[in-house]
């Protein structure tokens, strides 16, 4: 219910600008949720994002908030976390924001290992410019820029982020919600750089144009081809959920703290 | 002391920029106004290579050698482009190494075994800038050799203090050395 | 004052830098500014401060936002390929008013351009690079000296002023060493924090001022920072009113401070007929031209915009109607100010674009050329 989450609002921002049937809202939740599970003190809590619609998030949430150029949250919070990093940060991305003009932030962000957790809401589509395709719009799917069926191969950012060194990576949708708010828990206890990649549903921009009727066929359509890992092997459509991959490296800003302590004995 | 402007001319990792900021710190020590300044390549090695100072004991404006004093070239290419056309009323120091083909000047022309001074004593050519700016500042007649000696001990990479103080006399001993015989 | 000793002026720079208090670099190399960065990766974290090389030009100016974003005085530095990749942020720095200060030691372009020689060929992309009407405060040093003071200023201004300043510098100031004599100590100037309790706090408040207080991130003043148009509450707004509100302030919150911001060396002016008006590197040869220009018996004086946005139009405006040469190292950039404050036929321009330093004896020619005209 709302009303358990309302003290993280700022209701005079709310309504949200999102459609009928976007996942944002829900995924939102999910993250409220996960904060509250928690117990995080809301003036430590920071969080970024770029631009986009799932970029509006922060604005209707009541903690340090900051919404950022397009593709570069990842690069502001590398100063917060780096400048105080006593402060919980959290980054919020659409897919076109991470992965196509924040792609070189997003895999040094990786490649540091800074403690970060970044969640990447996944509607396979640029959602505020009206429907275009982006690096995560699968294969054939139609947009208003790949009218014919998107010719270019997406991205798997959950390999990306592995590849680049992040040490969590993790999967849900914003039909599996309550995965998705232990997700993002276990996200912020990795001591590292962790990504987790939530499908959702842009029923206007990207459902209307491939044969989604309605946002609840999306939503089906989540909940069909999520195959939970270690379970099943994701095959055709289907995609893995859950934690999909975890390992352990040193962190930026403790590797940063320690050479100031070395400095000082010297 | 009036305006002195001097040269450093020659390669890229010879150390020449190094030699000239050496000749600035002594002039700031010595309580002189000092500018430096360099041109070079994009090649961190082997490019044309080049050092200025001008020290002064009123405010220096434009920072940009106009009238050299003296200059130090120590690659043929240097001294075509810097020594050839010095004015006789200048010094000119070249080191007969690299620079092997010189025109007959009727003054102020120091032909100097700095490359060779250097590798006999140390077996290399490391720290041959610091001989030429021994040369240099003995030749020039400007700075004590307190003061570049100091300046050498300020700016000498670590562990390579002795090694540099004892090129400098060498260097220093040249320069006396060239003015007493000519 | 300690004691004198040689100095860069890119280490005069990171020195001045430290000394107003700077606690964050974030930075991307590039020639002629590489030494400011390398010299604050030793020194930051000797003092509890961060240095962090960032993956790109626009990852380092977004980083020191969200630096200076908790409280830390934070700086990066470039040139000018840089400079136009820095764009982006720095126009959102400037939107939510977020003090940092950017470096740019100019080289000449377009594009890679000599990346070794000077030029001053970013005056106008300081001033309007970034898109949308905007205040922006540029600081040009003539000497290493200056480096070293104008960084502790750029720094107070920033803070002061809750805007992002730039260190407009060029590849003659930044790579010469010179004789410095740094302070003991310096005034440094910290942004005005929320008097008030975080239930109160208006985090972009049209005061008198013009400059809100500002909260850091972690303080307990949980608010919103965004670069969209926003309301006094930093939350988006798309009212007209409101977004007038707002741009009225933001672009006019220099002017109560103008007299402090605009900053100007004046010399041999009284009775000057002719008035070479300079900055940067070039201004020396300028200077030393002058001077030639006097012994030769021309009434000649010399005018130095050290802060050259905004441009001190007012200082210069005293002179309307003497004679103007403006020499620069571009095809004509902030000639067009002293133009628009002087009127166009009293000034005459001199260009250098060839990455050489403009030489003394070249602005003396046109000195001597356009008095002979004069007279």
């Amino acid at each position: 219910m709302f009303s358990e989450i309302a003290q993280y609002f700022r209701t005079e921002a709310l309504p949200h600008i999102w459609c009928p049937g976007c996942g944002i809202g829900t995924i939102t939740a999910a993250i409220v949720r996960s904060i509250k599970t928690l117990q995080l003190d809301q003036n430590n809590v920071v969080i970024v994002s770029g631009i986009g619609c799932s970029s509006r998030m922060p604005g209707y949430l009541d903690f340090n908030t900051l919404h950022t150029t397009h593709g570069r949250a990842l690069a502001f919070a590398t100063g917060i976390k780096a400048s105080r990093p006593e402060l919980d940060v959290f980054v919020i991305m659409g897919d076109g924001d991470a992965s196509a003009i924040g792609g070189n932030h997003f895999i040094h962000a990786a490649r540091r290992n800074i403690d970060l957790t970044a969640i990447i809401i996944n509607n396979s589509i640029y959602g505020m410019t009206g429907g275009q395709s982006s690096p995560m719009t699968p294969h054939d799917k139609r947009a208003t820029t790949s009218p014919y069926g998107n010719l270019e191969r997406p991205f798997q950012i959950l390999d990306v982020a592995k590849a680049a060194g992040a040490t969590y990576g993790a999967r849900a949708t914003a039909f599996h919600n309550q995965l998705l708010t232990k997700l993002i828990v276990n996200a912020y206890n990795n001591p590292g750089f962790s990504v987790v990649e939530t499908i959702s549903q842009c029923p206007v921009s990207y459902g209307r144009r491939n044969k989604f009727k309605t946002p609840a066929d999306m939503l089906m359509w989540q909940k069909e081809h999520a195959v939970m890992i270690g379970q099943k092997e994701a095959v055709g459509e289907d995609f893995s959920i859950g934690e999909i991959f975890k390992s352990e490296a040193p962190e930026y800003t403790g590797e940063y703290a320690k050479l100031r302590q070395r400095l000082k004995g010297e | 002391m009036a305006k002195q402007q001097f040269i450093f001319s020659g390669t890229g990792g010879q150390g020449l920029i190094l030699a000239a900021i050496m000749l600035a710190d002594a002039a700031v020590l010595a309580g002189q106004n000092v500018v430096q300044s360099q041109s070079y390549g994009p090649e961190a090695r082997g490019g044309a290579s080049k050092a200025e100072v001008i020290i002064s004991d009123e405010a220096i404006n434009y920072p940009k050698v106009q009238r050299p004093d003296l200059v130090l070239s120590i690659s043929q290419e240097a001294y075509k482009k810097y020594g050839l056309t010095l004015d006789e009323k200048a010094k000119l120091i070249v080191d007969d190494t690299y620079v092997p083909e010189t025109k007959p000047r009727s003054r102020n022309f120091y032909s100097l075994p700095l490359t060779k001074v250097t590798r006999t004593e140390f077996g290399s050519e490391q720290s041959a800038n610091v001989v030429a700016l021994g040369a240099v500042a003995a030749i020039s007649r400007q700075l004590s050799l307190e003061h570049v000696r100091e300046a050498v001990r300020q700016r000498a990479p670590k562990g390579t203090t002795d090694r540099n103080l004892k090129a400098l006399e060498l260097g220093w001993q040249l320069g006396v050395g060239a003015l007493n015989q000519a | 004052m300690s004691k004198a000793r040689l100095m860069q002026g890119n280490e005069a720079c990171a020195e001045g830098a430290l000394a107003a208090g700077v606690k964050f670099y974030a930075g991307y190399p590039i020639t002629p500014s590489t030494e400011i960065a390398e010299i604050m990766a030793e020194k930051l974290p000797l003092i509890g401060g961060t240095f962090i090389q960032m993956e790109d030009e626009i990852g380092s100016m977004a980083a020191i936002i969200g630096a200076s974003l908790t409280g830390a005085k934070a700086l990066t530095a470039t040139s000018g390929p840089g400079f136009s990749l820095k764009q982006e942020n720095l126009g959102y720095a400037i939107a939510t008013e977020v003090p940092c200060v950017l470096v740019n030691v100019q080289r000449a372009g377009p594009s890679t351009g000599l990346p070794t020689s000077p030029a001053q060929a970013d005056v106008m992309q300081a001033r309007w690079g970034t898109h949308g009407d905007h205040p922006i405060i540029a600081l040009c040093p003539s000497s290493v000296q200056e480096c070293y003071e104008l960084t502790v200023k750029a720094f107070n201004f920033a803070e002061e002023f809750r805007q992002p300043v730039i260190m407009l510098m060029d590849e003659v100031v930044g790579h010469l060493r010179e004789k410095v004599e740094l302070p003991d100590a310096v005034e440094v100037v910290e942004r005005k924090k929320p008097s008030v309790s975080p239930d109160e706090y208006i985090p972009y408040a049209n005061n008198e001022s013009m400059i809100p207080a500002m909260a850091n991130f972690g303080d307990g003043y949980r608010y919103h920072v965004t670069g969209l148009t926003h309301g006094e509450n930093g939350l988006p707004t798309g009212k007209p009113a409101v977004a007038e509100k707002y741009l009225e302030r933001l672009t006019r919150k220099l002017d109560p401070y103008l007299d402090r911001i605009q900053l100007y060396e004046e010399i041999l002016l009284e009775d000057a007929e002719l008035i070479v008006v300079a900055y940067g590197g070039p201004a020396r040869s300028a200077l030393e031209a002058v001077h030639a220009a006097r012994s030769e018996g021309l009434n000649v004086g010399f005018f130095r915009p050290i802060t050259i946005w905004p441009f001190p139009q007012e200082a210069l405006e005293k002179y309307a109607g003497r004679q103007f040469l403006v020499p620069e190292m571009n095809s004509g950039q902030l000639v067009g100010e002293i133009e628009r404050v002087v009127g166009r036929r009293q000034v005459q321009r001199l260009n250098r674009i060839d990455g050489e330093l403009i030489t003394p004896d070249q602005i003396l020619q046109r000195i001597r050329e356009v008095m002979t005209h004069v007279q």
